[in-house]
């Protein structure tokens, strides 16, 4: 994947920095790289394939670039400065840009037909791009600074001995309570619900150091020993500090609202894809579980019995099997991609007459997810998408 | 006996009284009736389930119950009344002939029944220049296994009629004037070559005969479409055969001309076996052509549609009973509610459904 191109603009010359590895395509003598140490050997590293969460977080990868803090101050002057310039081209107020307009007009400006998103020219943050490094650990005598720099993993077993230290804390505090007399049994679990720990690279990230998998578990285990037991304000906010919010539905299904024809009948219009077939079916509220396909009963429209059973998935789910009338057109695709077409057509219609709860168990059976199944593009040099030629040994 | 759903009505007397209210029940056809009606005519899924059961029951429906009245109030004396059974693809319209036909048998009837025109007019193997006029073309297979069946139908009438005129069948063969028409048949069966003939004979004298009010004439046949269509049969220097030039449908088509009296004629159209009609059509218009149309004007056409609700459950019920659906969910309501979906009660589709479970 390439790294992502970022631009800023200082007054006339524009200064292209490759961030993070080259990518093959800009080497023009348009672009000209910023500053020698940022070039990375010698001709173009070879892309290595790593999946988009971890590209910026690969804190092992970067050890032999090293970006002083000199320099990332410099970049972020420079950030700004280009902040306010490109609200200045936009119209704007350069007081009151924030990341979302610079994003905007960035896209306006460059605009680009790359698939990749991350390929695409971003502004952002240097702190966002650049990747957190640390700073050199030891001294000039070659001593170092941290007492644990040493084990190897300094800030993770400084944390794990933070932890500890609080853990044994409040566990005095409450031996002296209840040595007093005053211990009183207080649970809370409030906490727990809508949000998770840290993943590992969050972590990773955090502490900008690598962890393994039982050193992750270990901390891990340490915090939830730290929340059973009752705790103070500040040991709440500690553990807080690892712990994200997690949003309780992902996205909110849009409603249609409900519409009424001349006789009174409530119904509800909305369409569905899948493949290249495109449906929109009208739910009638009452009617008898009648279906009419391009004016055509849906038993001729469909003879299979497969297109029919997609197409009774979202009553049956719903337990309304006789209950709607429905009618649909359709063009497009085969006979099975028009069928699963309309059934999205006919759930998302659904969802104006059922509760909300009943909206939520149909997101999750898949019956309101457009399938984004297409078909894979053949490539040269086998003999379809996936299936190579036949190959003789001589 | 007529309270529960399924009820089997099994003297004969009373069988001939099917009223309104006996819509939706099944009734029973001894075996020993179906091996004499039909031998080699029912549709291929209804013989199957027949043979699985081991009883033949068919649903008594409007449609049906309203050709029977039709029927009882008939006025022999009157040119023949034409009916036409049409509808959608597997609702229903063979049994409906079917239970006509059993009906009037137990009335006493002659039945000449065509089981699938369609057979008639698709794949022949064996195609040769009629003997009788050298401009038509014969079919002997298939005249005489309707020769045979014909005789195992209606074995009594075959010595009560004799025929009017003398035939000359060849050099050597003949039948005379006042025998019995079993000879004819005979003749038609044991000589392949004059089979087709044999078959023009039989309907020519049924058709003179009728009028004289010996004995009722019922004429059905099946996929009546097929006599106007196109053919797919081809002659030895591939040139296509057109209806007229085949001996069969020829007298076929003068036989259901209704310049006849007394006796009737049921007909059934069939997109199924048809040539050449596209999937989704039933009307008489679309099956049968302008020339079929006009050929066959006027009738009186009725429609058979799919299951009323009630005949949906009466459906479910005998399958129920004689434990076809094994699945644990089909007796349920939510069950009935899923197949009533998947099928939108056509007769045909809840079959194949329920023969899965």
């Amino acid at each position: 994947m390439a790294a992502p191109c970022v631009f800023w603009g200082a007054a006339v010359s524009h200064r292209l920095f490759l961030g993070g590895r080259i990518s093959l395509a800009l080497r023009q003598g348009v672009w000209k790289a910023a500053a020698a140490e940022l070039q990375v050997g010698t001709g173009i590293l070879r892309l290595r394939h790593t999946t988009g969460v971890t590209a910026k977080k690969n804190v092992a990868a970067l050890r032999r670039e090293t970006y002083t803090v000199d320099f990332i101050k410099k970049q972020i002057e420079e950030f700004n400065i280009g902040k306010r310039h490109l609200a200045n081209m936009m119209g704007e107020d350069p007081e009151t840009f924030t990341q979302e307009d610079i994003d905007r007009a960035i896209a306006y400006l460059f605009p680009s037909g790359l698939f990749e998103k991350q390929a695409r020219p971003i502004m952002k943050h240097p702190e966002q791009i650049f990747p957190k490094q640390r700073a050199i650990q030891w001294g000039e005598d070659g001593r170092p600074f941290h007492f644990l720099f040493y084990t190897g993993k300094q800030s993770y077993y400084s944390l794990m001995h933070e932890a500890y230290g609080k853990l044994l804390d409040v566990e005095k505090r409450q031996n002296q309570l209840q040595a007093k007399g005053l211990f009183s049994e207080k649970t809370k679990t409030k906490d727990l619900i809508g949000s998770r720990w840290l993943i590992k690279e969050e972590l990773e990230e955090m502490l900008v150091e690598k962890l393994s998998d039982q050193d992750y578990a270990q901390f891990i285990r340490l915090l939830e020993r730290l929340l059973t037991v009752e705790c103070s304000a500040e040991e709440e906010e500690f553990v807080q500090r690892f712990r994200r919010s997690v949003t309780v539905q992902s996205r909110k299904q849009l409603i249609e609202p409900l519409q009424y024809d001349g006789q009174g009948m409530a119904f509800s219009t909305s369409e569905g894809k899948r493949k290249s077939a495109k449906a929109e079916a009208v739910v009638y509220e009452h009617g008898s579980g009648r279906i009419k396909v391009n004016g055509i009963d849906y038993l001729l429209y469909f003879p299979v019995t497969q297109d029919r059973e997609q197409l009774m998935f979202p009553f049956h789910f719903l337990d309304r099997l006789g209950k709607h009338d429905v009618t649909c057109t359709v063009s497009g695709g085969g006979r099975s991609s028009q069928a699963g077409a309309i059934r999205l057509a006919m759930a998302k219609a659904l969802c104006s007459f059922v509760t909300e709860e009943e909206v939520e168990w149909m997101r999750q059976a898949g019956l309101l997810t457009a399938d984004p199944r297409v078909r894979e593009r053949k490539k040269p040099g086998q003999e379809g998408a996936r299936r190579k030629f036949t190959w003789k040994k001589r | 006996a007529m309270l529960t759903r399924t009820s089997r009505l099994v003297s004969g007397a009373r069988r001939a009284r099917h009223g309104e209210q006996h819509e939706g029940l099944h009734y029973n056809i001894p075996l020993q009736d179906m091996r004499t009606l039909f031998p080699h005519s029912l549709p291929p899924r209804f013989s199957m389930q027949v043979k699985t059961f081991s009883e033949a029951c068919l649903m008594v429906r409007k449609p049906a119950l309203e050709l029977l009245h039709y029927l009882k109030n008939t006025n022999f004396a009157h040119p023949a009344v034409r009916y036409v059974l049409y509808g959608e693809k597997g609702t229903g319209k063979t049994l409906s002939l079917c239970h006509v036909i059993h009906f009037c048998a137990k009335q006493d009837w002659l039945i000449l029944h065509v089981p699938d025109a369609h057979l008639w007019v698709k794949s022949c193997r064996s195609l040769l220049p009629s003997t009788y006029n050298k401009q038509r073309l014969d079919q002997p297979a298939e005249a005489s296994i309707w020769l045979k069946n014909f005789k195992t139908t209606n074995e009594r009438f075959l010595s009560q009629i004799k025929v009017q005129e003398k035939y000359v069948w060849n050099k050597r063969e003949s039948t005379e004037k006042g025998s019995p028409l079993g000879e004819v048949v005979e003749q038609g069966i044991m000589r392949v070559k004059n089979a087709t003939d044999a078959v023009g004979v039989v309907l020519r004298e049924l058709k003179g005969q009728s009028s004289l009010g010996g004995f009722r004439l019922l004429v059905a046949v099946d996929g009546v479409n097929a006599l106007w269509g196109k053919t797919t049969l081809k002659r030895e220097d591939k040139s296509l055969v057109a209806p007229e030039e085949l001996a069969l449908v020829h007298n076929l088509r003068k036989m259901v001309k209704n310049d006849w009296h007394g006796g009737t004629i049921v007909l059934t159209l069939s997109q199924t076996g048809s040539l050449f009609k596209p999937r989704k059509a039933y009307l008489p218009q679309e099956l049968l052509g302008k020339e079929g149309f006009d050929a066959l004007d006027p009738f009186i056409p009725i429609l058979v549609s799919n299951y009323s609700p009630k005949e949906f459950e009466s459906c479910i019920q005998y399958y129920l009973e004689n434990s076809w659906l094994q699945h644990e969910k089909a007796h349920t309501e939510e069950g009935k509610k899923e197949l009533l979906f998947l099928s939108n009660a056509n007769p045909g589709q809840l079959e194949r459904l329920c023969a899965h479970l």
